[in-house]
């Protein structure tokens, strides 16, 4: 999906903050994201001619980096640490329970992540990258009810708060 | 015994609202910025910095004044490039700093940037943080329209623009050169050194490349003095560190304390002992690539040389992973190579291959189906990635993740061998053997 008007006014103005516009790679790929709910291919065909790249030196970037998603994932990226803070404290059961629970949810993508740095709050979990911890299956399952159902707000599955405007 | 706060005083004093402008001002934030651009570079890097022995709170802990003191005279532009990319398991203090107290940070870089005369800096902060990322570019905007960013900083004619740049998932863009490979676009593989970054950093100019704790100090120098943070801790592990504490304890957190304070103050005072009244079977002191350390280690000092030269481990990142008498260390081991291999970038062979292969074998070795050779096994290929499997590394890798593999493995054999060879013959027995061909294989 091309980016809109809005967006790629936007992507412009990103890439000129930088000496060199390549730099600009993560920022447009974190802005597609935000768009479209995943980077496509068309996403990255784009960024490539912003950025007078191959498609490829894009994907091989984008593919690196976990956060980026190259298929759609639905509405609600759910990553549980299992990291050794989080091990110790239940996070493996944690990730087991909400696998188990959101296998056939499309609006929600659950996924094991490396530590987030937050072992104070162990074992503990992001929903579109906002924390929450200590958490159990329970209250974890709850709290990503509520984001379902809009009683908190999401931020987009790049994490960025949409209605904190351009934050980019 | 309490903490000794310096970078966290605000965020403990007001909780509530210790990230706005408002509280920072309230707080005789920026005030030091208008003494530090008064002063000359040389003066804060020569007097204050290195007079200070500051050194990287990321891991290396290289010393600060040094480190600006390898950028080539006369040569511009350069760049500041500040790790925000906090990734180092168990580590949690950046992130701390990053969301709690952003504009600490922001004036530490603008007097480190007029230090090294540089006039263009980008905070890299982890795409997880997203938070962080929020709160940083409000304060980045704020201090734009107080005239502590942009042109003519506090009428002093020095100019700088900062700019936030977010990472996307991935712990080696933690590393320096890994860091600036990522912020030029590519995929975060760490360079070869030399060329040093201040030589030779991002787009190839000058650079130096400076932590969130380390950065969130300079302030407290300029505004104290470097005399003065020197006269805390102890030998050349000189002023606080903000240490995060976790795992098996009552009150995980992030405790400031002087350097050279036992780790039985952090972990039995402050973080309030093992959680449960339970023994502890082993601790971490610095992340997950430093080498283990034991219950009889309680008592040594947090001081980095005497942790790297006598106990064969390092500070590194400040981590401290406390585990409990019940905990498996293979388990820990299994999982921390798991990290290592997920997170090897694929430059560099001994790295890319031994990493996924002391996963495997640790994996068997941690469920039940390792072999009493299993350890020896891993020493024996570890050696080609750390040769002499000893710390300060040596290593045939470009970075530190490789050498870092093996400090859970060195650890295992430190302390752990007996009860792991009883462990590997007894599951060997255990397992019953059928005879391939009795059980219909072969070809």
């Amino acid at each position: 999906m091309a980016f809109t008007a809005d967006n790629l006014a936007r992507a412009r103005e990103i890439v000129a903050r930088y000496p060199v516009a390549k730099s600009a790679t993560l920022p447009l790929l974190h802005l597609a994201q935000d768009q479209d709910g995943w980077v496509s291919p068309e996403a990255m065909e784009e960024i490539a001619g912003i950025l007078d790249l191959t498609p490829a030196q894009v994907l091989g970037v984008c593919s690196f980096y976990s956060m980026f998603k190259r298929e759609p994932v639905g509405q609600l990226v759910v990553t549980v640490c299992t990291n050794v803070s989080c091990l110790v404290n239940g996070g493996p059961e944690l990730l087991r329970a909400l696998e188990d629970r959101h296998l056939d949810d499309d609006d929600v993508h659950v996924e094991e992540v490396e530590c987030i740095a937050a072992c104070d709050l162990a074992p503990v979990m992001q929903v579109n990258y906002d924390y929450h911890g200590p958490v159990d299956a329970e209250s974890a399952a709850t709290i990503i009810d509520e984001y379902k159902a809009r009683r908190r707000t999401p931020r987009t599955i790049s994490g960025t708060r949409v209605d904190a405007g351009a934050t980019r | 015994m309490p903490e000794t706060r310096i970078v966290t005083t605000r965020l403990r004093d007001h909780p509530e609202d210790s990230w706005t402008i408002d509280r920072y001002l309230a707080t005789g934030g920026y005030d030091v910025l208008r003494k530090a651009l008064a002063m000359t570079p040389e003066a804060i890097q020569d007097e204050q910095v290195k007079a200070s022995g500051l050194r990287g709170r990321g891991g290396a802990g290289f010393g600060t004044g040094q480190k600006w003191s390898f950028l080539p005279k006369d040569v511009y532009p350069r760049y500041l490039a500040v790790n925000a990319d906090e990734g180092e398991p168990s580590t949690f203090k950046d992130h701390m700093l990053v969301e709690r107290d952003p504009h600490q940070l922001i004036e530490g870089i603008v007097i480190s940037a007029f230090a090294v005369e540089c006039h263009l800096a980008f905070v890299y902060v982890r795409g997880e943080f997203a938070l962080g990322y929020e709160r940083l570019t409000r304060a980045i905007a704020e201090a734009y329209e107080r005239g502590y960013l942009g042109k003519d900083i506090l009428g002093s004619g020095f100019d700088l623009d900062l700019i936030l740049h977010r990472g996307a998932g991935c712990y080696i863009a933690g590393d320096e050169t890994g860091l600036l490979s990522s912020l030029e676009g590519e995929r975060a593989m760490p360079r070869i050194k030399p060329p040093f970054p201040a030589v030779q950093g991002l787009f190839a100019k000058p650079t130096v490349v400076n932590n969130v704790e380390t950065l969130s100090t300079v302030p407290h120098i300029i505004d104290r003095g470097g005399e003065w943070y020197a006269s805390l801790g102890v030998g050349r592990s000189t002023g606080t560190r903000i240490f995060s504490v976790s795992g098996h304890v009552e009150r995980p957190a992030n405790y400031e304390v002087e350097l050279g304070t036992p780790f039985r103050e952090l972990i039995d005072g402050l973080a309030g002992g093992v959680r449960g009244g339970k023994g502890m079977k082993f601790f971490i002191p610095g992340g997950a690539s430093s080498p283990w350390l034991m219950p009889q280690h309680l008592d040594e000092p947090t001081d980095m040389d005497h942790v790297q030269n006598d106990l064969k481990s390092m500070l590194g990142s400040g981590a401290i992973m406390v585990f409990d008498e019940d905990t498996d260390p293979l388990l820990v081991a299994w999982r921390l190579l798991k990290f290592f291999a997920h997170e090897s970038c694929g430059k560099c062979t001994p790295c890319r291959e031994g990493s996924g292969w002391l996963e495997k074998i640790l994996y068997r070795m941690s469920h039940g189906l390792g072999r009493p050779e299993d350890l020896d096994l891993m020493l024996d290929f570890g050696d080609n990635i750390v040769p002499g499997l000893n710390a300060p590394f040596a290593q045939t890798t470009i970075c530190a993740l490789g050498p870092s593999t093996m400090s859970p493995i060195v650890s295992l054999d430190r302390w752990f061998r007996d009860e792991i060879a009883q462990r590997m013959e007894a599951d060997a027995r255990r397992r019953i053997h059928v005879p391939v061909a009795a059980a219909g294989g072969g070809r």
